[in-house]
Order: C-alpha cells, then sequence, then structure tokens
C-alpha cells in the first residue's frame, strides 16, 4: 500500500489470490523516460477464459477501471485477446496499466461480453467480431463497426490465417492503372512521360507518340 | 409527421455518410419527434483504411511515416505513442533531449488543434467573426511547428529512438514569440467565448454528459475531464518530458466553480488547456538537456535492432483530444506481428449517445462538434417525413444552427 493506493506487484498477488489456478502468467513493466526517470508501470495478467469476468469484477473492486481497447493478436493455434484496462487515473503519477490477456483456441471462438460491467465495452468488442471471427456472447449491439456492408463475410482482416485478407482483394497502388470502366476523362490524356538518360525532352506540338530512344 | 395520418410519429434524419472536413466519416441516424432527438445511433468506418493491415506488412520506420498520416491533425501523437511502443520492445533508451522535443512538438499539437476546434465550435453556433480570430492566431502555431519540423501536417519528426531533427537555439525565439502571443490572447478569448451571452445560452446544459457516463463509456481527454472525471495521461502516466514537468489535470471547476459536463464546460477546458500547454513547451525549453536527439542515427541499423527484438507493449500519449493508444507485439521479424491503434476520438463517439438525446436538431452541429474538432459535421441530411423527403444539405443545418442562436439574442 502506497497513499491507499496498492503497489504494481500487490494488484498482481490480489488476482493470483483471488483466481489462483486461473492466472498463467503475470508480469509488470517498468519504463522510465525523461530526466528524472519516474517509472510508469504495466502490468500484464494473461488468464483463462472462464477468469476474465472475474477478473474483471476483481479489478472494479480495486478502482473502476478505464477500458481504453481491446486488441488481438492471431498466434496461429489460437487468437489472443488483450484487454487494456487502466486504474488509478486521476492521481498524480499513479496510473497503472493493467492488461487481461486472453487465448482463445481457432475452434471455439466465444468469449463472454463484458459490456454488463463496462458499457462502453460493445463499441471495441464489436471490433473485434468483424476483425478476428470471434464471437462475444450475449453481446447487446452485434453489427458491424468499421467494414463496409458489402464487406464478404468470412473474411477477418486481421487473422493470419486462410481467413485473412486473400491477395485478390488487395489493390496495389503501384501496379494499378487507370480503370477501363470509367467514361473518357474531359480532356485527352498526356503521355506518360519516361525519360531516360539521353532522351531529349519533347517540344510542344509534337505528336506525343513514343519514338525509338536515340 | 406524414400529412393526412394525424399521428405525430417519429421521424428518421440519417446524417452523413462522408464528409469533408471529417478523417473519419460517420453515418448518424436520428429518432426525431418533432424538433428533439428522441433516440440516436452512428456508424463510423464509412473509409476505413486498414491502416493496421498495412503496418502489419511493413518495418517499423516505414509504419513511422504511417502513423503520421492517421491523422490529420494530431501529426504526432500516433507517431509518438508507436515509437514508444516499439522502443519498449527493442529496449532503446531515448536520449532526454528527444524527450524533451517530442514534448514540445505535442504540446504545439495540443495549441493548434485545440485553437482549430475553438474556431469550428464558434463557427457552428454562427460567431463566424470569432472563427477567423481563432483561425488566424493559430496560423502562428503552424509557423513555429513548420519551423520545427519542416512540415505544417504530416510533421515526419519523430522517428523510433528519438526524433529526426534537433531544436536550435536560433528557434528559441520564435517560439517564445508564439508563446507571448497566446498568453496575451488567451484572457481575451476566454472572454469573447466565455462571457458572451449567446455562446452560454447556446452551450450551457447542451449536449451533457454525466461523470458516470463518462466513465462508463470509456471516455478520454477535454470531453472527459469537462464532465469532471480526473484524467490525463500527463499527470496520470507521465511519460517523456511529462515526469519531470508536474502537469496537473484541467477541469471545468477550476474557472467556473462548478462541473455540467455541457458544451461550454467543454469550451472551458480546451481553453484553459492552451494556456497550460504554453507553460509546459516554456519549461521544456528551459529545462532542455543537451545532448544527442535519437538512440540510433542510422536507419539501417535502427532496422536492424527492431528487427531482433520481440515481445509486446503498449505505447500511451495524451493526444489533444485525449488517450492515444498502441498495442505493438514483434516476434523478431521484419514487420510488427500485431499493431493495434486507438486514436482518441475512438473512445469518445460512445458519448455522443447521452449527450444528443433530448436536444433538438439546431443543437446537432455544436453537440457533434463538442467531442472532436474534426466532426464539424453534417455534409448532407435527408429528411424523411412520411412519403415526402427533402434533402438538407450542411448549409441548411448550419443555418438553422445560427437561426436558434439569433432567436436567443432577440
Amino acid at each position: 500500500m502506497r497513499n491507499g493506493r496498492l503497489t504494481p506487484e500487490e494488484v498482481v498477488e490480489r488476482f493470483t489470490e483471488r483466481l489462483g489456478a486461473d492466472i498463467l502468467e503475470t508480469r509488470v513493466q517498468e519504463r522510465r523516460e525523461g530526466i528524472k526517470k519516474n517509472p510508469n508501470y504495466n502490468i500484464w495478467i494473461d488468464l483463462n477464459r472462464d477468469a476474465l469476468k472475474p477478473a474483471i469484477e476483481a479489478l472494479i473492486e480495486i478502482h473502476y477501471p478505464h477500458l481504453s481497447v481491446i486488441a488481438g493478436s492471431d498466434l496461429g493455434e489460437t487468437i489472443r485477446l488483450l484487454y487494456h484496462f487502466t486504474i488509478y487515473y486521476g492521481t498524480p503519477a499513479g496510473e497503472y496499466t493493467v492488461t487481461l490477456a486472453v487465448d482463445l483456441p481457432k475452434g471455439d471462438l466465444t468469449i463472454p461480453t463484458i459490456s454488463d460491467l463496462i458499457p462502453g465495452a460493445v463499441f471495441t468488442e464489436r471490433e473485434k467480431q468483424e476483425f478476428f471471427g470471434i464471437t462475444v456472447l450475449d453481446i447487446p449491439d452485434g453489427r458491424r463497426l468499421f467494414l463496409p456492408e458489402d464487406f464478404p463475410q468470412g473474411v477477418y482482416p486481421w487473422r493470419k490465417d486462410e481467413t485473412g485478407v486473400p491477395d485478390s482483394m488487395v489493390n496495389k497502388l503501384w501496379a494499378s492503372k487507370r480503370p477501363t470502366d470509367r467514361p473518357a476523362p474531359p480532356a485527352e490524356e498526356k503521355e506518360a512521360c519516361e525519360l531516360e538518360t539521353g532522351e531529349e525532352v519533347e517540344k510542344p506540338g509534337s505528336t506525343g507518340v513514343e519514338e525509338e530512344p536515340k | 409527421m406524414s400529412e393526412g395520418t394525424g399521428r405525430k410519429a417519429p421521424y428518421i434524419i440519417p446524417i452523413g455518410p462522408t464528409h469533408p472536413a471529417l478523417k473519419e466519416p460517420v453515418m448518424f441516424t436520428f429518432e426525431m419527434e418533432g424538433e428533439m432527438i428522441r433516440d440516436v445511433d452512428f456508424a463510423p468506418g464509412q473509409t476505413h483504411r486498414g491502416i493496421e493491415w498495412m503496418g502489419m506488412r511493413r518495418n517499423p520506420v516505414q509504419i513511422v511515416h504511417l502513423t503520421d498520416r492517421i491523422c490529420g491533425i494530431c501529426g504526432v501523437s500516433h507517431t509518438f505513442a508507436f515509437a514508444r511502443a516499439v522502443e519498449q520492445i527493442a529496449e532503446i533508451e531515448v536520449p532526454e533531449r528527444a524527450d524533451y522535443v517530442r514534448t514540445i512538438i505535442a504540446e504545439f499539437e495540443r495549441i493548434q488543434s485545440h485553437l482549430l476546434w475553438a474556431g469550428v465550435a464558434a463557427h457552428e453556433l454562427g460567431f463566424d467573426s470569432l472563427l477567423h480570430l481563432t483561425w488566424r492566431v493559430r496560423e502562428q502555431s503552424m509557423d513555429v511547428i513548420e519551423n520545427l519540423t519542416g512540415n505544417r501536417v504530416n510533421y515526419g519528426i519523430v522517428q523510433v529512438g528519438g526524433v529526426r531533427r534537433d531544436i536550435v537555439p536560433e528557434q528559441h525565439q520564435i517560439i517564445e514569440d508564439c508563446l507571448a502571443t497566446y498568453e496575451g490572447l488567451l484572457s481575451k478569448l476566454l472572454s469573447l467565448f466565455l462571457d458572451d451571452r449567446s455562446i452560454a445560452l447556446r452551450c450551457r446544459d447542451v449536449g451533457v454528459l454525466s461523470q458516470k457516463d463518462a466513465l462508463e463509456l470509456c471516455t478520454v481527454g477535454p470531453t472527459a475531464r469537462a464532465s469532471g472525471v480526473n484524467v490525463d495521461l500527463r499527470q496520470d502516466y507521465p511519460y517523456s518530458a511529462y515526469g519531470d514537468l508536474d502537469v496537473r489535470t484541467i477541469l471545468p471547476d477550476q474557472y467556473a466553480g462548478e462541473t455540467r459536463g455541457d458544451v461550454y464546460d467543454r469550451i472551458v477546458v480546451r481553453l484553459l488547456e492552451v494556456g497550460q500547454s504554453c507553460g509546459i513547451i516554456r519549461q521544456c525549453l528551459d529545462e532542455m538537456p543537451a545532448g544527442e536527439v535519437t538512440a540510433e542515427p542510422k536507419i539501417a541499423k535502427l532496422l536492424a535492432i527492431c528487427k531482433k527484438a520481440s515481445g509486446e507493449a503498449i505505447g500511451r500519449v495524451e493526444a489533444p483530444r485525449g488517450e492515444c493508444f498502441h498495442y505493438v507485439r514483434m516476434e523478431a521479424q521484419e514487420a510488427p506481428h500485431s499493431w493495434k491503434v486507438k486514436a482518441s476520438s475512438y473512445s469518445n463517439l460512445m458519448s455522443w449517445i447521452p449527450m444528443l438525446r433530448g436536444e433538438q436538431i439546431a443543437d446537432i452541429p455544436i453537440i457533434v462538434a463538442s467531442i472532436d474538432p474534426c466532426l464539424s459535421c453534417t455534409d448532407r441530411v435527408a429528411v424523411i417525413r412520411g412519403e415526402r423527403r427533402d434533402i438538407l444539405s450542411k448549409e441548411d443545418l448550419h443555418r438553422l444552427s445560427v437561426e436558434a442562436t439569433r432567436r436567443l439574442q432577440a
């Protein structure tokens, strides 16, 4: 305890006491910047899926957390969801980030909604559904969020397996040409200017037809 | 509302989905009852660019130029946050002088962003002379940013490991002149915005966000602070040079003696933060240590360091609109394995719903604009009343808003 706040280690202890074997791994990351090198703490807790909501309840008991975002990562066999919270905001140099990470096996990509505990979470949960193809159980609003309506079903942009964005959907700007199915431009198109060394600049009034380099 | 039914049914107003001033065009659907908003829904992502997807196929040095272009106003916040995440994974120690240069640029960004927003707010209320004043004085901060970074918008100043340009003694005077201008102007701006009877009538108790809602909807930045939530990363989680500076959160009750969480309070917080930023920049200039501005000036070496790094980290900074958050996971590859960008507006959009419910149609522009300078909004609006369909342009909506001000003044 320090000024009524738990130290980062005590926060971790609180979780391991409360959730025991469901806590898989914990670490406290410290970062010091500036001249004074005052520390900032990032707490990382890996846990089982079933322990996610009890863990958030434990977090709310410490301090009502701010949910920054739910990040995710396709690790091949599993999808790792990272719930990034912060606690003790409002205290000078007292804020910690607390990241609760859950690995979901690709065979069962479901996770309960946390929007009953933190209503603002529904926004980022919707995003995770469309970008990772996970199912958030009991989500109050399961519509798409960022992807357009005509985006194909079953394609999840942040997946690294066969459900990710296929090459055929990627429009490479450097390889793109003027589309052929559009009306002709109002003015006649100019020849692309590709000067090679030694080539003379075309004079105005010339036909613009490419000639053999001299 | 349709003729013939004789029943005052709710009708739907869609607003959006695209407006030229926006980096994130939003589609609004308002359920109206007469002039009153009964409910509201919104759909972001009208031009989702897949920045994270692109980033996961590029190396960190390429990504810093991508992050510069995520937002047209926060030209440094995203790069700052991303670089901090990568530096933690690759265990790069940023030189102290670079921390100070980054902080100075970030504060200039806050000044120009808040002034831009103040102008937009004035315009939405029909005070175009105030718009012209704020945008004219904003130019000086843009000029200083150009002088310091070489660019007005996509600054290209932050690199992984430090910054790409130092601040030299000859530039101190230009910075000092700019700060003096703003400090001299601040009391005038405060009085123009906050002592004006019409602005108070249009903004007091309009678009209210309660402290409870602000907390539960994960709101950040000036929007949260205006509702009395004491959050500011520069105070709570002092990164970079902020740990040396002792920044304190600005809350509306420090000025008005009370917190109501309305549009007016959002003006208070942003204007006071302009003054605060001037103080921070001056302190940074005075205390800036000598030394290098980058941990690794050779890009090839920097890339080699990044390519060996593996791990995951969070980079957070206080952008003008609130917490900007980057999660990066690296697995000793050229490109990061995973990357998640959380812009400040991402956290603030949900707060529109409680703010807009129960308000008037003419208040839509100022309430929507009140959380974010870019969302000056409402490019075109189609009003469907029964069989009739009218198109309301941005100008029409703006006119409605101006008329509401005039009615109050009469």
